[in-house]
């Protein structure tokens, strides 16, 4: 089976043999005949060429007026179309110039320089006295620095060597702090009312009508220090649909309202915001990898990358008939990260 | 008067005074929601609601069912209000052509006034929402910046923000809004058509819808700013232009540039 034969088993005429297809010695074809330009030949054709190249030229020097004509006398009054025209001036002109320069460039280097045909041969290799030049400039450098006769320099060599790395840690830990336990919290909490983005109007529970979907921050938020940060964490999404078609597990019955449910927006994949209900599915759809959550099972992933559910925040309603917040959600929202155990 | 207020300190005259306080304002909210809901449709008149029934049982009761009250192959019409009738009907997406992931738009099969006189009969069966009149749709003052906020918070994430529309689960997609007329618009915010989630009027009052709808005519109207928008669907289209146009125009640079001049 040594031999890997095209034919029948039965067939005892091998198609390749050992040493069958060696490569023969490279013959340097040398440079093949030098062919002349037009421009070479024909005076007409090198006046031509060289017209074609101040063309060009010519393009780049109008492109770039074009540029200025759009920046300086295209007055913007406000509206888009004039910021359109301008656009469109400022980018076709950029372009006539560099293009016109690169390309004329080319074009005389191709056809009006000098051609000729240069052959730069490979200097000879010398492997045998190279290498038994560096074995003994190494061997120079062990003998002369004296490593091996000075155990002492040696190791406190190494000593330092190992050290010294660790400071290069402490610094780099230091270029941003831990979350600690920033990212596990948010900005609700007990009692903490559920309002309208971007308003920041609390919501009744009678508001919130079958098959709505309300987005809902947390009230006070848009007073808050880092707004965007706390944001980020705490935007939610408010939903209603008919009780008997939620399935709380243990434990979480009490977390709606009367078929009302908040869940956070934040993908639990990489972030993005799951904001696409389907109300008749009751299905959220991630916009970013198509991860698929069903509202009717404690939105549990039916499909795409995310790895957890989403996170539910646990509400009621207050004395005076508006959702609030019971508790701050039960683990980290959002996508995973090192902490997050 | 007299045996009440002797009675004001008896243990249950707490639980009293919470249940009758919960059934006056329970009382009063029935009655103003069901005016805010019932309002506008007294322009039908009972030759209306007659014609439609006739639309009706004709057209839609096959899957709708008699009297509108549901079938395996249709949801139930009572409540929906004459809004969603005048939207489902007004854009043909009813009479639904075949079953599917999500009812198509396609050419309108009625006329206004079948489709007024279909609305008037659903809008008889329960209240629900009407549809929106001169006043709703009166744009004069709105805040088309407002509504670009709203727009970007309620109704981007499906539509997409340049209301390109977008995809979601198993075929269905969020149609795009350019071309849809501002009553369809607001017809679809108050009654959720599809899978679509309601925005009733107490999470966008109609002030903000008409800044939303400002919001879409302006956007229509003055196009994309930065010229060809190909079709707005982002990195999909943009990344195919330029990984074939931009690609081939380095391509033949690159021939060109290392090929011999003649």
């Amino acid at each position: 089976m040594a031999d890997h034969s095209h034919g029948s088993p039965d067939d005892a005429v091998t198609v390749a043999k050992p040493g069958q297809g060696g490569v023969q010695k490279f013959q340097d074809p040398g440079l093949p005949p030098h062919r002349p330009r037009l421009a070479d030949v024909d005076p007409r054709a090198e006046k031509r060429a060289e017209r074609q190249v101040g063309v060009l030229f010519l393009i780049s020097i109008f492109g770039t007026l074009l540029f200025f004509f759009g920046y300086f006398f295209i007055p913007l009054d406000q509206t888009i179309g004039t910021l359109r025209l301008q656009n469109l001036l400022l980018g076709l002109g950029t372009a006539f110039a560099m293009l016109g320069i690169g390309v004329g460039i080319v074009h005389w280097a191709k056809t009006l320089m000098p051609d000729h045909e240069i052959a730069e041969d490979r200097h000879e290799i010398r492997p045998e006295a190279d290498r038994a030049d560096a074995e003994k400039i190494v061997g120079d450098i062990l003998e002369e620095s004296g490593i091996k006769r000075r155990p002492l320099i040696r190791n406190t060599l190494l000593g330092a060597g190992i050290l010294a790395i660790f400071p290069a840690i402490a610094i780099f830990r230091d270029l941003g702090p831990l979350p600690g336990d920033v990212l596990r919290q948010t900005m609700w909490d007990d009692g903490v009312r559920l309002t309208r983005d971007p308003s920041g109007t609390p919501i009744k529970a009678s508001d919130v009508t079958i098959g709505s979907a309300f987005h809902v921050i947390p009230e006070g938020l848009n007073e808050a220090e880092h707004k965007l940060e706390e944001k980020a964490k705490a935007v939610v999404l408010l939903m209603r649909l008919n009780p008997e078609s939620l399935n709380p597990s243990p434990g979480r019955e009490d977390w709606g309202y009367d078929g009302i449910v908040a869940y956070s927006k934040i993908c639990t994949h990489v972030g993005c915001p799951v904001a696409l209900y389907e109300q008749q599915t009751h299905h959220l759809l991630c916009p970013c990898h198509q991860s698929t959550f069903d509202l009717t099972q404690e939105c549990k992933v039916i499909f795409g990358p995310a790895a957890r559910p989403l996170p539910q925040l646990p509400i009621s309603v207050d004395e005076e008939g508006y959702l609030v917040a019971t508790s701050d959600f039960q683990e980290p929202v959002g996508p995973s990260y090192w902490e997050r155990g | 008067m007299k045996a009440l207020s002797q009675k004001r300190r008896h243990p249950l005259a707490a639980i009293a005074l919470l249940l009758m306080g919960l059934l006056l304002t329970g009382g009063i909210y029935a009655v103003a929601s069901n005016a805010n809901e019932a309002k506008a449709q007294t322009a039908f008149s009972a030759n209306d609601i007659e014609e439609g029934e006739k639309l009706f049982v004709a057209n839609c009761a096959t899957c709708h069912g008699m009297g509108a009250a549901g079938t395996e192959d249709g949801p139930s019409l009572i409540g929906v209000g004459a809004a969603a009738v005048d939207f489902q009907v007004g854009t043909g997406r009813m009479p639904l052509q075949m079953q599917g992931p999500q009812a198509l738009q396609k050419p309108v099969q009625f006329t206004e006034e079948q489709t007024q006189q279909m609305s008037a009969y659903v809008a008889s069966l329960g209240a629900g929402p009407a549809i929106p009149g001169e006043e709703e749709l009166d744009l004069e003052g709105a805040d088309p910046a407002a509504g670009g906020e709203l727009f970007r918070v309620n109704c981007a994430m499906c539509h997409n923000a340049a209301a390109a529309g977008g995809a979601l689960t198993r075929g269905k997609f969020a149609p795009t809004l350019e071309g849809v007329t501002d009553k369809h618009i607001y017809e679809a915010m108050v009654t959720g058509p599809q899978n679509m989630p309601v925005f009733n009027d107490a999470n966008i009052t109609p002030e903000d819808k008409q800044d939303i709808i400002a919001f879409l005519n302006i956007i229509e109207e003055q196009g994309s700013p930065g010229g060809a928008d190909l079709g707005s669907l982002g990195p999909v289209s943009e990344g195919l232009f330029i990984w074939v146009a931009g690609l081939g125009v380095i391509i033949a640079f690159t021939v060109w540039l290392t090929s011999r001049s003649s």
